[in-house]
């Protein structure tokens, strides 16, 4: 019969959230004291892998989530590890509680967001977060992190439940692009040259990583050397390997599925304005919202493509010799 | 106000026969619309869309002071969506009414269409507000509420909530807010379907005692079946004139009312691909040839933004 089961949309490709659940629950086998909360969309997150595999450990705190944060931060106290997720632009709707019971109070929460910035597609703007990574960032002590493909994504899982203090990670909805092959090492704090190159350097995060890839491909066809880094951790920001990319190529493009303020953009301006300055151009959304699309069609509409990224680099090193 | 006064007061042939079968063919329409915007888009969620359009075509065809042909007035009742994910019924009740054209509402969840995937009031001005974050569009209703009170506005204005969504905390300080200052003006009915996203809500968060919660917080009660026409025409009715408190319509409905495979199964939630196999069957549930599905495939195709 053709109507008996509903097609779901995602949950079955490789996109990150389902990386980071099945991570996750592999993860939690050993690491006994992890917990999971959920406020009523484990299909969404990527959780409900955990959920069958540890359901005593996993906790339905229903539509609710400023109470589940705050409860997150409650659990932490008794010293388990609390693994609190929604989707991102839910995370945003806690965010005070997020400051204040879990970094303030220094409780080892990780936060794990799903449905990050246009890659949520046709929900449409009021769904699509592209605030997250500077709200958080401006959080005392919260280290922020938005892995690249489902290899890192299940590395970076293992690292956060690793490592002591507050976390907030982005997955990602979508079917995910393999920027890495298995061998491939994930650090907190350390950003990784997935490509090297000498006229310019694009430093991306989540899934403009493999655009970013892409652009260097479309540079190299005109002869510029372009460098790729995956800066998955955004903050604390790698300052060290920033500099050295600008000073071994004078220019660079940062490129990130986020509103061009607060975000990968400015951590990489900010630790540049200290060290060794140089030209900067941003690719991202450009302070505005959103709209209903499939995630392709909204990354070419608002300029988050290859082509885009590659212009950037363009005008970055245009720049550097005026 | 005039359309105030006349709308359906107390007359016998205000419930007569004629009404309901216009409010149940309203009722399929927006039904129909939204399940050929949500298969032309390729996502979206039919069970909260299915469930609430007898209360939407209730509400529209019958309760609401909306003139199609001056439609945001300042003196018109204002609806809200809260549960703003049922967006592809909202779009369908509107293109039935004449309130927004059918090729737009069917051309959903497109880049540039107006049929955004939740309500979006800078596409959609009669939305009142942008929703898809649960919570938020009960709260905005309150303040509409006060502010419309305040101005000595006689436009009442109603809001319609999922039970999942009166888990978040924001609903509750909502109705002790409503209630507090004593909104009158306020309605707000309750989709309950007894699902939300991932399960029954008895397995999520329990809402029971539902009822003595609302009443509790000061609010004036009913419970009807959602999906009985008249009994939606009396409570609106009785919820205009109940003193000085906010008014809850809890309404009991089934998820997925009117598609036989999606009723009263979680999965419908969302956000699902309809095969063109299910959407004709899903027409076909709803007394519509398949032909009626293609026309208004064919029209949303047509639409051009700019
Ligand atoms: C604040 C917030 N948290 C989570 C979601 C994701 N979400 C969308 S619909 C839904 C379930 C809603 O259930 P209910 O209110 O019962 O709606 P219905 O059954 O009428 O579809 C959830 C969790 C959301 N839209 N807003
Ligand atoms: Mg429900």
């Amino acid at each position: 019969m053709a109507n008996a089961a509903p097609q779901l949309i995602g949950t079955s490709g490789d996109s990150l959230r389902e990386a980071f659940g099945k991570a996750l629950a592999a993860a939690a086998q050993e690491k006994t004291n992890v917990v999971v909360l959920d406020a009523d969309i484990a299909g969404g997150t990527g959780v409900h892998h955990f959920r069958k595999a540890h359901p005593d450990r996993f906790f339905q705190f229903g539509i609710a989530e400023q109470n589940m944060m705050a409860a997150a931060g409650g659990m932490a106290a008794t010293g388990l590890v609390p693994v609190v997720t929604t989707f991102a632009v839910f995370c945003l709707r806690a965010v005070e509680q997020a400051r204040l019971s879990i970094a303030y109070t220094k409780r080892n929460v990780k936060i794990v967001a799903s449905h990050p910035g246009l890659d949520v597609g046709p929900d449409g703007g009021s769904a699509q977060s592209l605030e997250d990574m500077a709200a958080f960032r401006a959080i005392p002590g919260m280290t922020v992190i938005s892995p690249a493909d489902p290899t890192e994504m299940a590395l970076a899982t293992r690292a956060v439940l690793d490592f002591k203090g507050p976390v907030y990670m982005r997955t990602g909805r979508s079917p995910s692009e393999n920027v890495y092959g298995p061998d491939h090492r994930f650090e907190i704090g350390k950003g990784h040259v997935l490509r090297d190159g000498s006229d310019v350097t694009l430093i991306a995060c989540g899934v403009e990583v493999a655009r970013a890839r892409d652009a260097a491909i479309l540079l190299e066809a005109e002869g510029i050397s372009a460098r790729v880094v995956n800066m998955a951790t955004i903050k604390p920001i790698d300052v060290a390997l920033v500099a050295r990319c600008a000073r071994e190529t004078g220019a660079i493009v940062t490129a990130e599925d986020h509103n061009i303020y607060g975000g990968l953009g400015s951590a990489v301006a900010e630790a540049l304005a200290q060290t060794h300055p140089c030209p900067v151009e941003f690719v991202g959304v450009n302070d505005v919202f959103g709209e209903s699309g499939e995630p392709q069609e909204l990354a070419e509409h608002f300029r988050l493509t290859a082509p885009f990224i590659a212009a950037a680099a363009r005008r970055a090193m245009a720049r550097k010799r005026a | 106000m005039a359309l105030a006064a006349t709308k359906f007061a107390s007359t016998p042939e205000a419930f007569s026969p004629a009404l309901i079968a216009r409010i149940a063919e309203r009722a399929r329409d927006t039904r129909a619309v939204a399940i050929a915007g949500i298969f032309h888009a390729g996502s979206g969620h039919p069970g909260g869309s299915l469930s609430c359009a007898d209360i939407l075509a209730t509400l529209y065809a019958a309760e609401l002071n909306i003139d199609a042909a001056n439609p945001m007035d300042a003196a018109r009742d204002r609806f809200i969506l809260s549960k703003g994910h049922a967006a592809p019924a909202l779009y369908g009740i509107w293109a039935a009414m004449g309130l927004m054209k059918q090729s737009e509402a069917v051309r959903l969840r497109k880049l540039g269409s107006r049929a955004q995937g939740h309500p979006h009031v800078l596409d959609m001005p009669l939305a009142e507000t942008s929703t898809g974050s649960l919570g938020q569009g009960f709260s905005v209703a309150i303040g509409m509420a006060l502010g419309l009170r305040l101005q000595k506005n006689a436009a009442r204005v109603y809001a319609l909530l999922g039970d999942g969504e009166i888990q978040e905390g924001e609903v509750w300080e909502g109705a002790m807010c409503a209630a507090h200052h004593r909104l009158s003006n306020l309605c707000t009915i309750i989709d309950y379907n007894k699902l939300q996203s991932d399960d029954r809500n008895a397995n999520i968060m329990g809402l029971e005692p539902l009822a003595d919660k609302w009443r509790a917080f000061g609010w004036h009660v009913q419970e009807i079946d959602g999906h009985d026409i008249t009994a939606l025409l009396a409570a609106l009715k009785t919820a205009a004139d109940c003193g000085d408190q906010p008014s809850v319509i809890i309404a009991h409905t089934i998820k997925g009312k009117g598609v036989s495979y999606m009723e009263d199964v979680p999965q419908w939630h969302g956000s699902v691909k309809l095969t063109r196999a299910q959407a004709d069957d899903a027409f076909a549930a709803l007394g519509l040839p398949a032909t009626t599905l293609d026309a208004m495939l064919e029209g949303a195709m047509e639409v051009r933004h700019g």
